[in-house]
């Protein structure tokens, strides 16, 4: 349903089989769909793993953690049940990746699942996926029933005498149930709200038995990792960043789009060559590198290469993928707004401070935006978003907060601009939502 | 409480799925109120007795999702959604448009319950952006008059 772009630049290898029919199994078939487990079954579950390892395989959800180590975490001995869960509750500001893996290439999220389930020792795996993409939980349960009917899943699949279930969970519309202790009480049946770690899901999971969770991309990864090889998924990448990702372009571009582009391209080159540059004759004025949560980088910093490690030099995070491309039409005190909006309402309330850090930052943006703002809120603004960071069970807090320090050192002309009573100066019609205006 | 017998199957499958049944709560109370058009008292009541519950902790859950709702919505519910990447392509102006075409607010709905307005957080349209979902469907790459065009065929439908 969405549609799909392409760019000679792109190496599609995640994205090789979207528009080619490939939920249909027959097709995946013959699209070498399969192959990798068969692979892999013939493997001692280590060397799985360390295939995985020396792939440079990094989790595609955000955090950027190795997904070999993450499975080499789970205890090879334990006595509750081990599972594998696949994070599909895409929902990062700026990104919608998961959703073309899930509408296009199925198949490769469930292959991924019984490698990763194969690697551990596991004999169940779980395919959340938020509760807003009905249509691809519809698509996905049929391709896992179309797997079961084949023998590829349930007992003996493939006739190798072990046995697995994978079975799809759906969620209803929660931000914080992508973070993956929420994840895993939202799939209990419960409110999504994180646990304290330590004990890490790899050892206390699911019921409490070792879990290892991946992002869908991750895991759709996996299979091509195991046919191509460890070393040619991590050549495509610098050192440490091995292979490609799905970049969600966004925003203010004229050419829109999700690209699989190799790790380490260059941002400048994904903003101007890609995604086609700044429509209307319009300038940029920053990019958010990986979803709302990252620090946004000014246009004079955008000449960095995406991948990880080059992204946290830089002082952002290559987060979820999603490239957000902000014009000089846009007022950055409007868009941090919108962006505290959305955290004040996702925060579950149960740490303090982020639950009054998020609601703090909204209102005081709110009324700073109304032209009622004072001087001394734009240095409290960044303030109370320093004190969020690092306070938190999960990293909720921190991706409200960071944002929000960035907005405010990189922009603070934009949000003196709106002292003293003016109106927005990129307001059009004046601000919608009034407050009364504070006095001095 | 009656449900649907498609309900039924999918509900007798899914609890076999976990080792607890109210692991199959949160999906469950999805395609519930997608049949009865809210999660009301009697809905509640009939979920928490199937999956062993008290009705208390079935509203402590619901209240969590913002997809969830005990209370009645219009036949279809327009889902604008305003965040960072619709927000710098239009979406605000999409949702007022809504808005004044409809003649109600965020989470209103009109005098003839076919059209109930919200504004949402990323629905995952973020490429297509400005995004908007009507029940389930997705609507992307909106312009004002395609956003028309989006509620006449909804009403043409109701019509029929």
């Amino acid at each position: 349903m969405a549609y799909l772009v392409s760019h000679p630049d792109e190496v599609k290898i995640v994205s090789r089989r979207f528009g080619q029919g490939a939920a249909n199994l027959d097709r995946y078939l013959e699209l070498d769909g399969y192959k990798a487990v068969q692979k892999a079954l013939a493997m001692e579950p280590d060397a799985i793993i360390n295939e995985v390892k020396n792939s440079g395989l990094r989790g595609r959800g955000g955090a950027g953690f190795s997904a070999g180590m993450k499975w080499s975490f789970v205890p090879k001995q334990s006595a509750k049940p081990k599972y594998v869960l696949c994070n599909g509750d895409e929902s990062e500001p700026g990104t919608c990746k998961d959703r073309l893996i899930f509408e296009h290439d199925p198949h490769s999220v469930i292959e991924g699942v019984t490698i990763a389930a194969l690697a551990v020792g596991a004999q169940t795996g779980y395919i959340y996926i938020r509760g807003e993409y009905r249509y691809l939980s519809v698509i996905m349960q049929k391709a896992l029933r179309d797997a079961y009917a084949r023998g590829f899943l349930g007992k003996n699949i493939f006739g190798s005498g072990r046995n697995l279930d994978i079975y799809w969970h759906g969620g209803a519309g929660a931000y914080e149930v992508g973070e993956e202790s929420a994840l895993m009480e939202s799939l209990e049946g419960k409110r999504g709200i994180p646990r304290i770690r330590p004990p890490f899901p790899a050892v206390v999971g699911l019921w409490g038995g070792p879990t290892v969770i991946n992002n869908a991309e991750t895991l759709a990864s996996v299979p091509h990792i195991i046919l191509g090889g460890a070393e040619w998924f991590a050549r495509l990448g610098p050192p440490k960043n091995g292979g490609t990702r799905l970049f969600c372009l966004s925003g203010n571009l004229n050419m829109p789009g999700v690209y699989e582009l190799p790790m380490g391209y260059n941002l400048k080159k994904m903003v101007y060559d890609v995604g086609g540059g700044i429509p209307n004759g319009r300038r940029l004025k920053a990019v958010v590198p990986g979803g709302s949560s990252t620090p946004c980088l000014t246009a004079d910093e955008i000449d960095v290469n995406m991948d990880f490690d080059s992204v946290a030099k830089a002082g952002s995070m290559l987060g979820s993928g999603g490239v957000v491309v902000i014009d000089d039409a846009q007022c950055i005190v409007k868009f941090a707004l919108r962006t505290m909006k959305f955290y004040q309402h996702e925060s579950c309330g149960w740490c303090i401070p982020c639950r009054e850090g998020t609601d703090w930052l909204k209102k005081t943006l709110l009324r700073f935006h109304a032209g009622g703002g004072l001087k001394k809120d734009i240095d409290n603004m960044q303030y109370l978003a320093e004190n969020m960071l690092g306070r938190t069970f999960c990293p909720l807090g921190d991706a409200a907060a960071m944002p929000m320090i960035a907005f405010v050192k990189k922009f603070r002309k934009e949000f003196e601009d709106h002292l003293e009573g003016r109106p927005c100066p990129y307001e059009k019609e004046g601000a919608v939502e009034q407050l009364p205006v504070f006095a001095h | 409480m009656k449900f649907s017998d498609t309900f039924e199957v999918r509900f007798a499958e899914m609890v076999t799925h976990y080792p607890t049944k109210r692991s199959a709560l949160v999906p469950t109370l999805l395609y519930a109120q997608d049949e009865v058009g809210c999660l009301s008292d009697e809905v509640i009541a009939e979920l928490a007795q199937r999956l062993e519950l008290t009705e208390l902790e079935v509203r402590n859950v619901i209240s969590y999702y913002s997809m969830l709702t005990t209370k009645p919505r219009g036949k279809y519910n327009v889902q604008v959604c305003t965040n960072i990447s619709c927000l710098v392509r239009g979406g605000e102006e999409i949702l007022h448009h809504c808005q004044k075409k409809l003649g109600i607010g965020h989470k209103g709905t009109t005098p003839d319950g076919i059209f109930s307005l919200e504004e949402v957080e990323c629905i995952g349209g973020c490429s297509w952006a400005p995004a908007a979902q009507v029940n389930y469907d997705y609507h992307e790459n909106l312009t004002a008059e395609k956003m028309d065009k989006v509620l006449e065929e909804y009403r043409r439908k109701e019509m029929q």
